[in-house]
Parts: C-alpha cells; sequence; structure tokens
C-alpha cells in the first residue's frame, strides 16, 4: 500500500494471474488488422482530440499570461494579441496598488502555521489509532473518517459563532485553527492506513533498545512514514493555499489580512470596474506561475498525491 | 533479522517483568498519577520499576498524543456540526444571542421557499450532468491515451506518443485554486475583451455571440462547463492509472477474438476500471454539489442573473451572512446533508457488484 508506487503491486498481480478473454466479445477469430489500417486512422482521431484539449486546458492559462504583459488599453476589446513592448507594469501594479504581495505573504503566514500543524497533529493521531489498541480506538478512527463525508457548508455557520466566542474570528491563528480542523479528517485517514502497513518489528526494536514512545515516533516511525507524509503533503498543501471558503466565511473582516485568493476574487470586481486589465491579468499570473512551477516540478508526487483524494 | 529481533524481544521482556516482580512491589496510586500527567523523563523512579508501569506508559503515549488533535476536532468540526442539527430548530438571527425555538418551522418555511427549490433545482442538475459529462470526456481521453497509438509489432494495444506530456498538461486546472479559476473564466466569458466570442467573430459565427454570464439561458451552462472543466484532467490522470493496471493480455484476447475498439473500451476496458469510475463518480457529484466558489466568484451578483445560477451552498451564504437568518440558514444545510447522502447511498446500492481481481 505504498502510496508512492500504487501501480506496482497490480501490476505484479496481473502477472501472476491467467489472462481470461473477456465474455461477450465476438466469438469468431479474425486476423489482427495489420498496421496503418484501424490503428492509423484512430491515431490521426485520438491525436487530434488530445491536441484540441490541449488547448482547451491550457489555452486560458496562455492568454492570460500573455495579456498579462500587453498593454491595459490595447487588451479593451481585443482579446487577442502579444505584447508590443515588454513592460512589467501590470506587474508593478497588481503588487503593490492591488496589494498582491501583501495577499500572498498573508496566505504563506497561514500556510507555514496551518501546513506544519496538519502533517504533525495528523500523523500523530493517526500512529496512535494505527500502533495501539485501546478501549475506542475504533471510535476515534470513525469519528475522523466520518468527518471526510461531511460538508463544510453545513458547519460554517455555527463554526463561524464558535471562532467568534473564542476570539478567534477574522485572526490568524483562529484561521489556522480552522484549516487543521478541516484537514484533520482526510490526513488521519490516510496516515493510519500508511502506518498500518509499516513493520511493527521496527518500532519493537527501538523499544527494546530503550527509545520512549515519543522517540520511536519521531526517529523512527515518522520518517519510515515519508513517502505517505509527502503524498499527504502535497495534497495539503495544494488544498490549504488554494482554500477560498473558510476565508471567506472567517477572514473577510479585515482588508489587509486577506488571502491570495480572496484578494484575486476582489481584484476582478475592481478592476472589471476600472477596465485595467492588465493588472487583473498580472495578479492572475503572479497567483498562477509558481504553482504552476511547483507542478512540474514534481508532476508524479502531486498527480499520485491529488489522486489518493480520490481514492479513499 | 525478523527472527532474532523476536528473540531479543522475548528475553528483554522477561528480564523486564522479572525486575518488575522484584523491585518495589507497588507503589501509591498517587505518584502513578502523577507520572500520567508529566512528560515521562519526570517519572519517578520507583513508578519505573512499578509492575503497571508499563501499561502506564502506552497509556500516557496514546492520552497525549490524541488530546491536540481530538481537541481541535471536536471543536472546529464535531461541535458546530452537532450545533448546526439544533440551530435548524431556531429562529436564530446570528446577530444577537437570544433565539427561540420555532421546531419544524424553518423546513415548512423551505418548502415554500421558491428561491430554495430555484438553487436545489440547478443543484440537482449540475450533480446529474457534470459527472455524466466529465467522467465521460475523462474516459474518452484516457482511452485515447492509452489505445489511440499505431500499431507496433507484437503488441496488442499502443498507447500515443508524449502520453505523459498530454496528462501533464490535462492536470493544469488542477493544481489552481478555484478563485484563480473563477476569475479568469470570468473574463474568459467577458463579451467584448473574452476570447469566447473573440473566435466566434472570427470564424464568422457573430449571430453565436452573446454576454454569456449576462444571459439567464446560458449562464449555468458556463457555470457546468468550468466546473467540468476543471475536473477532466484529474479523471484522465485517474483512469490512465487504472487503465494501465490491466494487463495486456486481455486486449490481446479481445483483438484475437476480433473485437473492434469500440467494443475493447465497452466489454474489456469499462468493466475493468468500474470500481474506480465508481468512485469517480460519488467524488465528482460532491464536488458538483459544493460548486459554492465558481458561483460566488464568476457569476453576476453570486448566482445570477437573476435567480439563474443560484446553488443551495451559495443561498444557505447569503441567508446566513448577508440576510441574517442563521437558522433558516443552518435548515438549508441540513438539507444539503441529506440530498449529499442519499446521493451516495444511490451510487453505492445500483453499482452493488463484484469486484474484478485481476
Amino acid at each position: 500500500m505504498s502510496a508512492t508506487q500504487p501501480a506496482e503491486p497490480a501490476e505484479k498481480a496481473a502477472a501472476e494471474a491467467p489472462s481470461q478473454p473477456a465474455a461477450g466479445v465476438a466469438a469468431a477469430a479474425k486476423e489482427p488488422k495489420g498496421p496503418g489500417t484501424e490503428g492509423g486512422t484512430l491515431n490521426v482521431f485520438a491525436n487530434s482530440f488530445l491536441v484540441l484539449w490541449v488547448v482547451m486546458a491550457a489555452g486560458p492559462l496562455v492568454w492570460v499570461m500573455v495579456n498579462s504583459l500587453r498593454d491595459s488599453g490595447d487588451i479593451q476589446g481585443k482579446p487577442f494579441g502579444l505584447p508590443t513592448a515588454f513592460s512589467f507594469e501590470n506587474f508593478a501594479n497588481a503588487w503593490s496598488d492591488a496589494n498582491i504581495g501583501t495577499f500572498a505573504l498573508n496566505s504563506l503566514i497561514i500556510l507555514a502555521g496551518s501546513l506544519p500543524g496538519t502533517m504533525l497533529l495528523g500523523s500523530m493521531a493517526a500512529y496512535v489509532i494505527a500502533r495501539f489498541t485501546f478501549p475506542g480506538n475504533r471510535f476515534i478512527y470513525l469519528l475522523f473518517a466520518g468527518g471526510m463525508m461531511f460538508p463544510i457548508i453545513l458547519a460554517v455557520v455555527p463554526l463561524f459563532f464558535v471562532m467568534d466566542n473564542f476570539g478567534l474570528l477574522d485572526t490568524r491563528q483562529g484561521l489556522i485553527l480552522a484549516y487543521i480542523a478541516y484537514s484533520l479528517p482526510f490526513t488521519t485517514f490516510f496516515m493510519t492506513a500508511f502506518f498500518r502497513t509499516l513493520p511493527g518489528s521496527i518500532a519493537e526494536a527501538a523499544t527494546i533498545d530503550g527509545a520512549s514512545h515519543m522517540r520511536t515516533f519521531f526517529q523512527i516511525m515518522l520518517p519510515m512514514a515519508k513517502p505517505g507524509l509527502i503524498s499527504i503533503g502535497i495534497f495539503n498543501f495544494l488544498g490549504q493555499w488554494n482554500q477560498y471558503f473558510l476565508p471567506l466565511a472567517l477572514n473577510s473582516e479585515h482588508g489587509d489580512q486577506a488571502l491570495l485568493t480572496q484578494g484575486l476574487a476582489e481584484l476582478s470586481v475592481n478592476q472589471g470596474y476600472e477596465g485595467d486589465w492588465g493588472a487583473l491579468f498580472a495578479g492572475l499570473t503572479i497567483a498562477m506561475v509558481p504553482i504552476l512551477v511547483v507542478y512540474m516540478v514534481f508532476q508524479r508526487q502531486v498527480q499520485e498525491g491529488l489522486t489518493a483524494g480520490a481514492v479513499k | 533479522m525478523a527472527n532474532d529481533v523476536r528473540t531479543v524481544d522475548k528475553t528483554t521482556t522477561d528480564s523486564g517483568s522479572d525486575r518488575g516482580a522484584g523491585g518495589p512491589a507497588r507503589s501509591g496510586a498517587g505518584p502513578l498519577v502523577l507520572a500520567f500527567l508529566l512528560p515521562p523523563r519526570f517519572t519517578p523512579e520507583k513508578v519505573r520499576n512499578d509492575r503497571r508501569y508499563r501499561t502506564l506508559d502506552k497509556y500516557r503515549f496514546v492520552c497525549w498524543f490524541l488530546l491536540l488533535p481530538i481537541v481541535i476536532y471536536a471543536i472546529f468540526v464535531v461541535s458546530p456540526f452537532f450545533q448546526a442539527f439544533y440551530y435548524s430548530l431556531t429562529d436564530w438571527t446570528g446577530f444577537s444571542s437570544d433565539f427561540a425555538f420555532v421546531g419544524a418551522d424553518n423546513y415548512v418555511r423551505l418548502l415554500e421557499d421558491s428561491s430554495f427549490w430555484a438553487s436545489l433545482r440547478h443543484s440537482l442538475l449540475l450533480l446529474v450532468v457534470a459527472p455524466l459529462v466529465t467522467l465521460g470526456l475523462g474516459l474518452f481521453f484516457a482511452f485515447m491515451l492509452q489505445a489511440g497509438g499505431r500499431h507496433k509489432k507484437n503488441e496488442a494495444i499502443s498507447g500515443v506518443r508524449g502520453a505523459k506530456l498530454y496528462k501533464n498538461v490535462y492536470f493544469f486546472p488542477q493544481v489552481l485554486s478555484v478563485a484563480i479559476i473563477g476569475v479568469v473564466w470570468g473574463a474568459m466569458y467577458d463579451p467584448i475583451t473574452g476570447p469566447i466570442n473573440e473566435v466566434l467573430r472570427l470564424a464568422g459565427l457573430d449571430f453565436l455571440t452573446r454576454s454569456w454570464l449576462a444571459d439567464p439561458k446560458f449562464a449555468l451552462s458556463c457555470v457546468l462547463f468550468v466546473l467540468c472543466w476543471m475536473f477532466i484532467g484529474f479523471y484522465v490522470v485517474l483512469f490512465s492509472a487504472a487503465m494501465g493496471a490491466i494487463p495486456k493480455d486481455i486486449y490481446e484476447a479481445a483483438l484475437l477474438d476480433g473485437a473492434s475498439r469500440p467494443a475493447t473500451f465497452f466489454r474489456v476496458t469499462l468493466p475493468l476500471i468500474w470500481d474506480t469510475v465508481q468512485t469517480g463518480w460519488i467524488y465528482m457529484g460532491i464536488q458538483a454539489l459544493d460548486s459554492f466558489a465558481i458561483v460566488h466568484i464568476m457569476t453576476i451578483n453570486r448566482g445570477g442573473p437573476g435567480e439563474s445560477t443560484l446553488v443551495t451552498p451559495v443561498y444557505l451564504y447569503k441567508k446566513a451572512f448577508d440576510s441574517g437568518q442563521a437558522g433558516y440558514a443552518t435548515a438549508i444545510g441540513v438539507v444539503l446533508l441529506l440530498v449529499t447522502m442519499v446521493f451516495a447511498a444511490i451510487m453505492m446500492l445500483l453499482n452493488r457488484r463484484d469486484r474484478i481481481e485481476y
């Protein structure tokens, strides 16, 4: 169940299993068609659709990036065109006038607290649930697992007032705690499964050598769980960085504390009125490019981390 | 290796219990409680030699490690969840702390609230159509990537060239924030500066151009399209991985039996990855029900024009934070939870079948 190589066990199992012709396929055996006939047409057909979707998927993003270099006056009414002169004026406007820089920093500060917090608390709970038997173990596991099913939107009204009562509304620590709380169910669920796959004998050996439970966890088990931590870490990083709903509900009082996602939504409303398309596109580009670069460097891990979320 | 460890384990455990029995037999409960509450390094030597110390050590660790996660989870997730059911039975405005218990009044009011029904209708439409389109196209592209390649010698099925590159590009929308996607598509749909109308104009199809998001007939379809656009790449990657796990011999057998590509897809590939499709369907359905951010950011007046793109989560949010009807809003939330659960249950019942092992 190692999260980094999910395909391998399946492939191995596949190699051992006898091949079974699928039932229902036409029984008459025909010669396989030669190269270039069916395959050829299909190839052209397939490639044209595949290329079409490349344009659909990446086109809007490329369009935004190209336009972020164009003059606002040029963009209005003429969506397509190349930048006439290279100027980073739009970026300067977006960064300082529209405060994209501040918003990005706010997002980073929240993430610096919430991501390590989620990973630490999630793996602590998961480790205890996976490795120790105690009364209530099953209950706690189900309590966390049940949280994955349930929509944040239902809890948001009471949550707003819980935050208010604790004096955490519109504060950074409050938002960090909310991020952690709502990331815990899946993190715990995923890491419990991961810790269960790790050999218990190593933890036992550490105990015999005199390591405390604490030390066994931090120095032996946690490093061994690294592949799982990377997958779930990427999942949480993107999930929390891209979060829109929680900050909107819990962090909308002070404009200077707004996160990047809130700032962009705000910018689109304002620039729409002012017609400053250049700054809007520059703001979007600033928000997109770092994430896309990180994604392209860690494609495999990102794809595995995110799809792990759906196959729970 | 494993054997060694086990034997060592046994001997030390024995000597440990010996020492426990040989040491001070029992100390009072006081030091034990104290040791439970303090970090291990402050455990007095007397307690350390106690027979019960091993159990104490285990439970001390379990409790301390679970304390913080459970407290945070209970305060911010579990308690609001249960409070929501309670508040849905009150007339709470959210502004003041006094409210009255009104029983099922909120739910009765929901029955007559035409805006609520409009929002629910839109949400259900997304719930039905978005998974169909997204999963359908996801399967199509994944199969093209895997089987659309030119025939090579001795291979029943071959992937297109650059399959990895395609998948990487398709996945782009998935790593971006919904906020970014909402703003980008808001600009795409713009009647004057947006590229969609421009492409139509360049193609000579001027009669098709319109203010997409301002047209009540098209606004919801625009939302639907963006929702599908975001997730198609995700499903291409997911289904490609599932299809890659199917042994090649099965395809060879199908090809020898004279199966065409469509037959191969519908009779071999699809049944074999059905488990993945089913989980993906439920996941996409939940995403469609929760299409808050796109509607909130992209559409006119957050759910407009009129109520043409109002979905249930946005309606809930407006009721709770704009019109100060917190009690009523939580009742909407309870209905939404119910819809989600009914959907998940239907999907699981409909697709009950034996798992195929290969």
